[in-house]
């Protein structure tokens, strides 16, 4: 199993070390051709209008769909969330459209709002996630094929469509694996 | 159970701003041509540290309409200066609900012995620092950002280099020290014991730490990502530069790439002047404001 982590803003090394824990052989991507023989991609946490217009600048957003189309699992967190939607309610900025929902940005509020929370998320079981919420988005709505797997006060937080899952929160930041393993079951088929 | 501004969801948003660039603006204008060139956060400022260092005076914190005027246009997170030691100011910059703080010795200080007590915020704070002693002191005292202080507002990147330098070659040497001597190592650097152990064990710092102070060329950033900078401060490069949005895009760039030399090529080529600058090596000792704080 072989899992890029693009490495243009954000929390990179966290992710890599993440997914490397979860059992994949991970790669940081900063070119649109590594895009090539992977099973899945992973957008970590960053600053999500920053990333749009890396990805756009150096080629990353069509190369990203095409390979989408065949197969390419991608696992957004956070900002990466946002660029998964298919659209964005605040915002006209760059996205993927890879996932069936609308997304709101800052939807719980500015910085002094970030907060950590335990989630409950049936699909990896007990016990609850420690989920750290940081300028997080939510999603306002989803469309028939997206699979809602966990919400936090009635706000839909972590959403999954077909090979692609969109968390609202950073997993990453914990030294709980268990979300990074649910996307690796997903791309050999086992979730 | 909910819990906000624990130290994880401080020191986090500081963690997803990495590989990026931190721009100072002065006006809404300015905060949209930065968030349209990609930089991750922007500091809401009166007046750049240039124009500070030119006109002298007192300098404080900035006038809240002008913050929240920022606040307001750009959908990026927001930073803002307090004086060093002026917890009041901080107060003030908590209620406007600006992003992160940055406790600055670009600022005039309030207080020539105490920083603020960063714990009793919920509001997180980025403090400049010039070696591994006085990062952990920030710190200790709550700062969930650090950044290298450089010589502010004159393009002149050579103290930036100073410090990240020191910052990261005091690391490696901790990480080679014998445990029994590592209380002699905090003792020497006036560091709190526990950061001191932590950064030997881990051989990093427990907080993120951008490069600030001087850097005024997409080829300045791309030295202080390659020096080990999680990220950089750009504060009167872009915009006393010759053409903002052009350099600002281009620093962006080349902080993302910053390992590419084909690309920080393309990106350095045609972006007008930079700002004219001041050599650090020619300012009095007076004129020196990476020697404020301790």
């Amino acid at each position: 199993m072989k899992v890029g982590v693009l490495a243009l803003q954000g929390d990179v090394a966290e992710h890599v070390s993440m997914t490397r824990a979860a059992g994949a052989e991970v790669v940081e991507v900063r070119y649109s051709n590594q895009i090539e023989g992977l099973d899945g991609l992973i957008i970590p946490g960053g600053e999500s209008t920053t990333v749009g217009k890396l990805m756009e600048r150096f080629g990353f957003v069509d190369e990203i769909r095409k390979h989408a189309a065949r197969g390419l699992g991608v696992f957004g967190t956070c900002t990466g969330l946002i660029l998964l939607s298919r659209e964005i309610s605040n915002s006209g900025q760059v996205r993927l459209g890879l996932m069936d929902f609308v997304v709101k940005r800052n939807a719980f509020g500015r910085q002094v709002d970030s907060f950590e929370a335990d989630i409950e998320i049936p699909a990896i079981g007990d016990p609850p996630m420690r989920a750290v919420f940081i300028r997080a988005p939510y999603i306002l709505s989803v469309g028939q094929g997206v699979e809602v797997l966990a919400r936090f006060e009635d706000k839909i937080v972590l959403a999954r469509q077909g090979r692609h899952l969109a968390c609202a929160f950073h997993p990453e930041v914990t030294s709980d694996t268990r979300l990074h393993r649910y996307f690796l079951h997903m791309l050999s088929g086992k979730a | 159970m909910v819990e906000k501004a624990t130290f994880t969801v401080k020191k986090g948003l500081a963690e997803m701003l990495k590989g990026g660039v931190i721009m100072d603006v002065t006006t809404p204008e300015q905060a949209k041509i930065a968030e349209d060139a990609g930089a991750v956060a922007v500091m809401a400022l009166e007046r750049v540290p240039a124009d500070i260092r030119a006109q002298g005076g007192v300098a404080r914190m900035s006038d809240p309409a002008i913050i929240e005027a920022i606040m307001e246009a750009v959908t990026i997170p927001v930073m803002a200066k307090c004086r060093i030691g002026h917890f009041v100011e901080a107060q003030i910059l908590e209620a406007l609900g600006v992003d992160y703080i940055d406790e600055s010795e670009v600022l005039t200080p309030a207080d020539e012995e105490h920083h603020i007590d960063k714990h009793q915020f919920k509001v997180p704070f980025v403090c400049g620092c010039r070696n591994l002693g006085e990062a952990l002191r920030r710190i200790g005292e709550g700062a969930a950002m650090i950044r290298t202080k450089g010589e502010a507002g004159t393009g002149d990147v050579v103290e930036a280099v100073r410090h990240m330098r020191r910052v990261m070659s005091e690391i490696r040497r901790l990480t080679s020290t014998r445990e029994d001597e590592l209380m002699a190592a905090a003792k020497e650097m006036q560091a709190p014991y526990e950061l001191v152990v932590q950064v030997a064990k881990e051989g990093k710092l427990p907080v993120v730490n951008f490069a600030a102070g001087g850097i005024a060329t997409p080829a300045d950033a791309a030295l202080m990502m390659q020096l080990g900078a999680d990220g950089i401060f750009v504060g009167s490069g872009i915009f006393k530069s010759d053409n903002p949005a052009a350099r600002a895009r281009a620093i962006v760039d080349a902080t993302a790439h910053y390992n590419d030399p084909d690309i920080l090529a393309k990106v350095s080529r045609g972006i007008g002047e930079p700002m004219r600058g001041l050599a650090a090596a020619s300012l009095k000792e007076e004129e020196r404001l990476q020697v404020r704080g301790w």
